[in-house]
């Protein structure tokens, strides 16, 4: 716990809608009631197909409410978008590390743990978990 | 020694290379990728002239790293955030020098290039940008024609080897027979450097 601070998640997304919709479904599977704020961050600004540094840098500072923010990618430019905006030092509130985690998996696992109170790590270890999970 | 003015005329002129040859990056990248390389260049390096117009920066080294910035805000695919930490590390090796010889440029070059490895993890040989840039960094120690010349070769020789890296390496031993749209970028960039230096004599 950090005096009740919670981790926000950012998912970045090489495409708008498959942000939205893993956001959707990590917030609605995280059980009732307030779950720690999520963003999502996919596609372009102009909505095609892509990696904004603009849109990632704006969705982690909505969620940022001093206890860490955790950053999921999926695909090449949103993992290297985030690597070098990281190496960057001032683009990202402090805090804010690359989550290695599968995307919908580790979602989900980000959400519920943050919304319970874990810390940066306590998330980064639930999300990156959820690779562990063999479905055969 | 070569100023702000002379990195501001080789954004300039790798601007005006990655427009002349946009179309035949994105054929390059429809062969192998999602056929956006040469829009997305397009859109990254008009930003950088803009930008560099706007506020031209003092030194070799501010140059690079705001052209680095704007590419990694503006390309929208993995180049540029690849790109982008080259010009961003390479400008950031110079340090705040007003001026720099072009074998300080060489040195920082490599800096940059062995940033994009380690960020993209990936080495000679895997059909990349790499491919053009590290035989380039290493000729430039010679002379700018040089660096060209192994930067074009670099990017030829990419046309044979499989894709280890990126949206290519899904299509495997299917990729094999394609230039890479990476490496054939990258070699503009050094071409758009050998013209700048043979512009104003200072390449030799």
């Amino acid at each position: 716990m950090s005096d009740g601070k919670q981790v926000g998640i950012v998912l970045v997304s090489h495409s708008g809608p498959v942000a939205e919709s893993v956001a959707e479904l990590a917030k609605g599977l995280a059980a009732g009631g307030a779950t720690a704020p999520v963003a999502a961050a996919g596609g372009t600004p102009a909505g095609g197909l892509g990696t904004s540094a603009e849109l990632i840098a704006e969705a982690a500072r909505s969620v940022d409410g001093g206890a860490g923010v955790a950053l999921l990618v999926d695909l090449g430019s949103a993992v290297l978008t985030v690597k070098s905006m990281l190496a960057e030092g001032d683009e990202l509130p402090d805090g804010s590390r690359l989550v290695d985690a599968p995307f919908v998996e580790g979602a989900v696992a980000a959400v519920v743990t943050a919304s319970a109170g874990g810390d940066i790590a306590a998330v980064e270890a639930a999300a990156s978990e959820a690779y562990e999970y063999r479905k055969l | 020694m070569l100023d702000a003015d002379f990195f501001h005329r080789w954004m300039t002129a790798a601007a005006a290379l990655v427009s002349r040859e946009a179309d035949h990056l994105t054929d390059l990248d429809a062969a192998i990728g999602d056929a956006d390389h040469g829009s997305n260049m397009l859109r990254g390096f008009a930003a950088v002239t803009a930008a560099l117009g706007k506020e031209p920066p003092q030194t070799p080294g501010a140059v690079l790293m705001l052209a680095g910035r704007q590419l990694i805000s503006t390309v929208g695919g993995a180049s540029g955030p690849l790109y982008g930490t080259l010009l961003r590390r390479t400008g950031k090796a110079l340090g705040d020098a007003p001026a720099v010889a072009p074998e300080q440029l060489a040195e920082a070059l490599g800096v940059g290039v062995a940033a994009v490895a380690q960020l993209g993890g990936a080495q000679a040989g895997d059909k990349t940008m790499l491919d053009a840039l590290l035989p380039a960094a290493e000729a430039l120690g010679t002379s700018f024609g040089s660096a060209r010349e192994a930067a074009e070769a670099g990017a030829l020789a990419t046309v044979p080897m499989q894709a280890r890296k990126g949206r290519a390496s899904y299509l495997g031993e299917r990729s094999i027979g394609h230039q890479d749209p990476g490496a054939t970028s990258s070699a503009l960039l050094i071409a758009a450097l050998a013209e700048t230096g043979a512009a104003d004599g200072s390449g030799a």
